[in-house]
Formats: structure tokens, C-alpha cells, sequence
């Protein structure tokens, strides 16, 4: 598969895959690698005053295999994200990882639907490309919102498939492909990724067949019953869905049209 | 002097510096960031010294998606 293209960043694999939820560390060690993913999704939060033994993620990335995409997840502010964001560059830049300079943007309307909120997120957007960011922001569906994000500088705009963590798929083709189409009007490569609401392979597949550049996923792999093995089924469906989006599928008809030819049959055919 | 560290309040001997937190609390500094008063702190600041009545939040990475 061509490389993908985000920014200055360059990707070779179209799967992006979260750390969050999975049973332990070593499980999401043997998910992440499973996944063949490059990128990587983490959050930022306080470190724990109390829990001194605790292990943490950084033990268990290798940082030399991964691009880190920091995301800004439970904030409901422009401001508040953009802090985040600036911790989270932050400590990519004490890593060492390339990706220092990169972030997931979320800016969220409420903690029960973590549907995103349109102004928060593109003023948080605004805000941080001028602080030197590549910004690939986290968005709904709706076509409008996401040219918006464009328009204020956005290196990716990410519409939800559906609800984070909902596992229910990709419940309006119409308008992630209206996404797709606004999007890369006059501008092919603007990269588009669906993130989020991804439950099974198919959903990963069903989004690239869209025309989508990427999947960021996260909850389907680590709450599946073998996160490995469905790490793996992505990781061939996002392949399956990108060649059949190169290849070009045929129209749907009404009636069949049959592939073994009626010319030389020795049967009787009804109404002939 | 009384600083807020990560929400909790804490008593600190006067003229503490944020990498002298960092050492009373375990922390590698390469591993976590740090905002004092809503604003990032660069590394290269860790000599600051605190005020009473600061805040200060020590973040690092958690999973997430």
C-alpha cells in the first residue's frame, strides 16, 4: 500500500490503533504488533501521586517502531484541549518520538454521547495550527463541520463513524462519503480518517471502501474477546477495503446478469 | 507554603523548585510534562522556584484512543 501523507507526516500503514482498555499491557503489546499499525493513539493525564509501583504505557511502547498520535480525549474546552495538546507535545519531545508536533484533537459536547463539539473543536483547531501543530481533529459526520475544519487548517479531519466506543459501525455512509467528496474536492490527497464507533472488521473495511485514507480504532480490538485476533482481522480489512476502493466496484442492478453465457444452453429457458 | 499538585494540596518547605517536586515525588522527569498555573512548563524551566498558593499539574501518558 502507497504511503499516506498527514502533514509532514509520513505513514506506512493506514491502521491507526489505540492503547486504551485492554486487559493488560503485554495483551495490547501483542494487539498493537498484530495490527502491523504505525501510529498509535495515547492520552494524557496526572500522573499518580500514590500508586508508585504502578507500571506505566511508556514501559510497554517501543518508541522507536511507533509514531505516538497524543490525543486530547476528556476535554470539553478549546482551552483545556489545547493545554493537553501542549503536554502532550511536550512529552513526545522528551521521548524523542516524531510524534512531537502531531495531535488528535478532541473537544467533546458531554461525557455520556462524547459526540464532539463543532465551535470547541474549531477554535481549539485555529488555536493550535497557529502554535505550530498538525491538527487532525476529531469531528462528527456532518460534511459542514469538517470543510470548516479544513478550512481553519486541520492537516486531517476524522468523522466519527459513530459514537467512541459505541461499536456500532459506520451508520451513515452517506454522509462520510460526503465528507470524503467535500473534502477532497480540487484536493485528492487531503487525508481523511474515520475514527471511532468501529466494532467488527467490517466497519473498517465498509469505511475504506468509502474512499476514507485511514481508520483509527481503538475499543473493537481491545474489548474484543481476542484483542490479537481481531487486531489482525482489521489489519486485513482495511487492506481488503483499500484495494477494492483502488479496484472500483461494479454497479448495483435491479436484475442479475448472468456470468455463464445463454448463447450454446441446452435447457428449456422460461418465457423464451 | 501550600501548593496544589494534581487537584491534592501540599505542604512545602519554601524555595522548593519544580525539579525538587519532581525528585519528592518519584518522578522521572523525562517521563511526565509539566503546567504550573495552567501554562506549560519547559524542561529547561525546572528551576523555577514555587510561590505559595501555586498549582501545578505532572501528567504523562495513559492508554487511550
Amino acid at each position: 500500500m502507497e504511503n499516506l501523507k498527514i502533514g509532514k507526516f509520513e505513514i506506512s500503514n493506514r491502521l491507526f490503533v489505540g492503547t486504551g482498555k485492554y486487559g493488560t499491557y503485554e495483551i495490547m503489546q501483542k494487539a498493537l504488533d498484530a495490527s502491523a499499525c504505525q501510529v498509535v493513539t495515547v492520552a494524557v493525564r496526572r500522573e499518580r501521586l500514590v500508586d508508585a509501583q504502578g507500571r506505566s504505557l511508556l514501559d510497554f511502547l517501543d518508541l522507536s517502531r511507533y509514531i505516538i498520535l497524543p490525543n486530547t480525549a476528556g476535554c470539553f474546552s478549546a482551552e483545556d484541549a489545547i493545554r493537553v495538546a501542549m503536554l502532550g507535545r511536550e512529552l513526545l519531545k522528551k521521548q524523542g518520538n516524531a510524534g512531537a508536533g502531531w495531535v488528535k484533537l478532541e473537544v467533546l459536547g458531554d461525557k455520556k454521547t462524547l459526540l464532539p463539539d463543532p465551535v470547541g473543536t474549531l477554535e481549539a483547531t485555529r488555536e493550535l495550527v497557529k502554535e505550530g501543530f498538525t491538527v487532525l481533529a476529531y469531528t462528527s459526520d456532518d460534511p459542514r463541520s469538517a470543510v470548516r475544519l479544513k478550512e481553519a487548517g486541520a492537516a486531517s479531519v476524522m468523522p466519527a463513524g459513530s459514537p467512541i466506543g459505541s461499536g456500532q459501525g459506520i451508520l451513515n455512509p452517506l454522509n462520510i462519503s460526503l465528507c470524503l467528496e467535500l473534502l477532497k474536492e480540487g484536493d485528492a490527497r487531503f487525508p481523511v480518517i474515520v475514527d471511532a464507533g468501529v466494532g467488527t472488521a467490517s466497519d473498517v473495511t465498509i469505511a475504506m471502501e468509502l474512499g476514507a485514507d485511514g481508520v483509527l480504532l481503538n475499543t473493537g480490538v481491545a474489548h474484543a474477546k481476542d484483542p490479537v485476533k481481531m487486531a489482525q482481522a482489521m489489519r486485513h480489512a482495511l487492506e481488503a477495503g483499500r484495494l477494492s476502493y483502488q479496484a472500483g466496484r461494479i454497479g448495483k442492478k435491479r436484475y442479475a446478469t448472468a456470468s455463464s453465457p445463454f448463447d450454446g444452453v441446452i435447457s428449456y429457458i422460461p418465457g423464451e | 507554603m501550600t501548593i496544589k499538585v494534581n487537584g491534592e494540596e501540599r505542604e512545602l518547605a519554601t524555595g522548593t523548585t519544580v525539579a525538587q517536586l519532581l525528585e519528592q515525588l518519584k518522578f522521572t522527569p523525562r517521563n511526565v510534562a509539566v503546567e504550573l498555573n495552567r501554562r506549560l512548563l519547559r524542561s529547561d524551566r525546572y528551576e523555577t522556584v514555587l510561590k505559595d498558593g501555586d498549582a501545578v499539574e505532572i501528567v504523562t501518558f495513559v492508554g487511550g484512543g
